[in-house]
């Protein structure tokens, strides 16, 4: 085995992966919500609709995504091989284990967070990704401009899966799940890769506190939003908050 | 009577206690009645009262692990009620006291459990997998020859400093007993950041992490997954920032040693 096969399946190398490939992730997170915040553009999803259509053409995004598929395996195989390795150093448990006591909470269950992500992540590819890229069986945008006419409408098909209860149900879980795995995640990252300063410590923690709230509310925002206030098209309700009708008019 | 301290009153206590004949049986949770414990006494000594209990009724004592009962030598190792080192924090057992529990109460007492760390009987562990990681590296090499001056080698206050809380491990495992993954990264990284933030430590400073990873993996420990368990338990206060130190020490060095294997 080579110095660097042998550094990356150490006990350590597996989790300087974890945290490098969970960090990308995060930075992927920050891409997908700003770009999916065009889904509150009241243009009947011009705007996401080229945003996506972009996304899924051009050539230097497609190359990057390979890299993102990298980061998911590679931190799910990591997670998987990390657990198989810590459940072995226990063979025989306690009668008696008072862990609340000591811990958080989700710093102890990262597996079981991660595997509702995994589940939802599934769910989410095949329906979105998978039919827009290759089962094709999404509706055309249409319309006069000849450019976008043949676009494919992901906004209609994003809306109308969002008008589906078990849908949202299954996204408002995954969004809480990947709140509490970043609120563990997020710091323990740089703990890993050795970031860890008297300094800088307290300032990752609590920055790692804000980035989970947001960017799960914000994904979870979205079902929600669609699901309460919005028809099947996408335009906001009649008996909708006027706070809602105010801020969707402004957009 | 004992004055109107309500805790000063002699308890009696239900214990379960792990019971194991050898290594290679399997033991079982056994319940025991102690009376009249005084909540002056030690928790070793309430399980020496159990002992002597025991042995006047012709049963086996239980086993386990002790020597200075001042919390300084690192033997006592029991799991009291789910913790390492029992309810409190920042001691070990010896130094945790009766009057942290109440009269009446059932206390179940449990041998660290890692498959590094065997059952030799009872709650007594082999905690040698430790000894073996400090000697694949946890040292530092001195030729003999001239005495050097005394402060022929400076190291600023701040750094000795730093290098002396974590010198404080007594080695216990309580970390790993905590630990959901059994890791014994706490322990480790105490050794490591120790000797490397010294003058002393530097010449061995890269092959010394590689090797007491790689000793430390060999023994069966989890990895961290940075969840605070052994930092909390642990009687010493060894802190997690330690463990960045130890990551950091393993990366600069896998990345820059000679060492090609």
């Amino acid at each position: 085995m080579s110095w660097i096969t042998k550094t990356l399946t150490s006990s350590i190398g597996r989790k300087i992966i974890m945290s490098v490939t969970g960090l990308f992730l995060c930075s992927f997170l920050v891409i997908h919500l700003v770009g999916n915040l065009q889904l509150f553009k009241h243009d009947g999803g011009a705007a996401f609709n080229a945003y996506s259509h972009f996304m899924g053409t051009n050539p230097i995004i497609r190359t990057i995504e390979w890299v993102l598929v990298l980061g998911f395996g590679f931190h799910i195989y990591e997670a998987f091989a990390l657990t198989r390795r810590n459940k072995a150093a226990r063979g025989h448990g306690y009668a008696q284990w008072k862990a609340e006591q000591n811990s958080e909470w989700t710093s102890r269950n990262m597996g079981i967070l991660g595997t509702i992500i995994l589940i939802f992540l599934i769910v989410h590819l095949y329906n979105f990704f998978w039919r827009a890229r290759f089962a094709g069986d999404l509706p055309k945008m249409g319309g006069v401009d000849l450019e976008t006419a043949d676009y494919d409408n992901l906004y209609l098909a994003v809306v109308s899966s969002f008008h589906i209860w078990w849908y949202v149900l299954l996204y408002v879980a995954a969004q809480i799940s990947l709140g509490y795995h970043l609120w563990h995640g997020f710091r323990s990252g740089f703990q890993t890769l050795g970031l860890n300063h008297r300094k800088y410590m307290p300032l990752i923690k609590y920055a790692g506190y804000v980035f989970a709230v947001v960017v799960s509310a914000g994904f979870a925002s979205m079902p929600l939003y669609f699901f309460l206030f919005t028809n099947e098209r996408g335009d906001v309700v009649s008996n909708a908050p006027a706070f809602i009708q105010s801020v969707a008019s402004a957009f | 009577m004992a004055g109107s301290n309500p805790n000063a009153k002699p308890m009696n206590l239900t214990l379960n206690v792990w019971r194991q004949p050898n290594r290679s049986t399997e033991g079982k949770m056994v319940e025991y009645k102690v009376k009249d414990i005084s909540p002056e006494m030690s928790f070793l000594e309430m399980l020496d009262v159990l002992n002597e209990d025991l042995l006047h009724a012709g049963t086996d004592p239980v086993a386990f692990d002790h020597d200075c009962r001042e919390g300084i030598c690192g033997s006592c190792d029991l799991f009291i009620n789910g913790r390492s080192h029992g309810p409190e924090k920042g001691t070990t057992t010896c130094q945790l006291h009766m009057r942290k529990f109440s009269d009446g109460d059932t206390i179940t007492i449990e041998p660290w459990r890692a498959n590094a760390f065997p059952v030799n009987k009872d709650l007594s562990v082999d905690r040698s997998a430790f000894d073996r990681i400090i000697q694949a590296g946890g040292y530092v090499s001195v030729n003999t020859g001239g005495v050097p001056d005394g402060n022929e080698i400076a190291i600023p206050k701040d750094i000795a400093d730093r290098a002396f809380e974590a010198a404080t491990c007594i080695g216990c495992g309580a970390c790993v007993a905590a630990c959901k993954n059994a890791s014994a990264m706490l322990f480790v990284s105490a050794k490591v950041s120790q000797l490397a933030l010294l003058p002393q430590g530097k010449p061995e400073r890269k092959t010394r992490v590689e090797n007491m990873i790689e000793q430390m993996d060999k023994e069966g420990f989890g990895a961290c997954s940075n969840i605070g368990s052994c930092a909390a338990e642990c009687p010493v206060g060894i802190s997690l920032e330690n463990i960045a130190i130890l990551n950091r020490e393993y990366i600069s060095a896998k990345a820059t040693s000679n060492n090609l294997a």
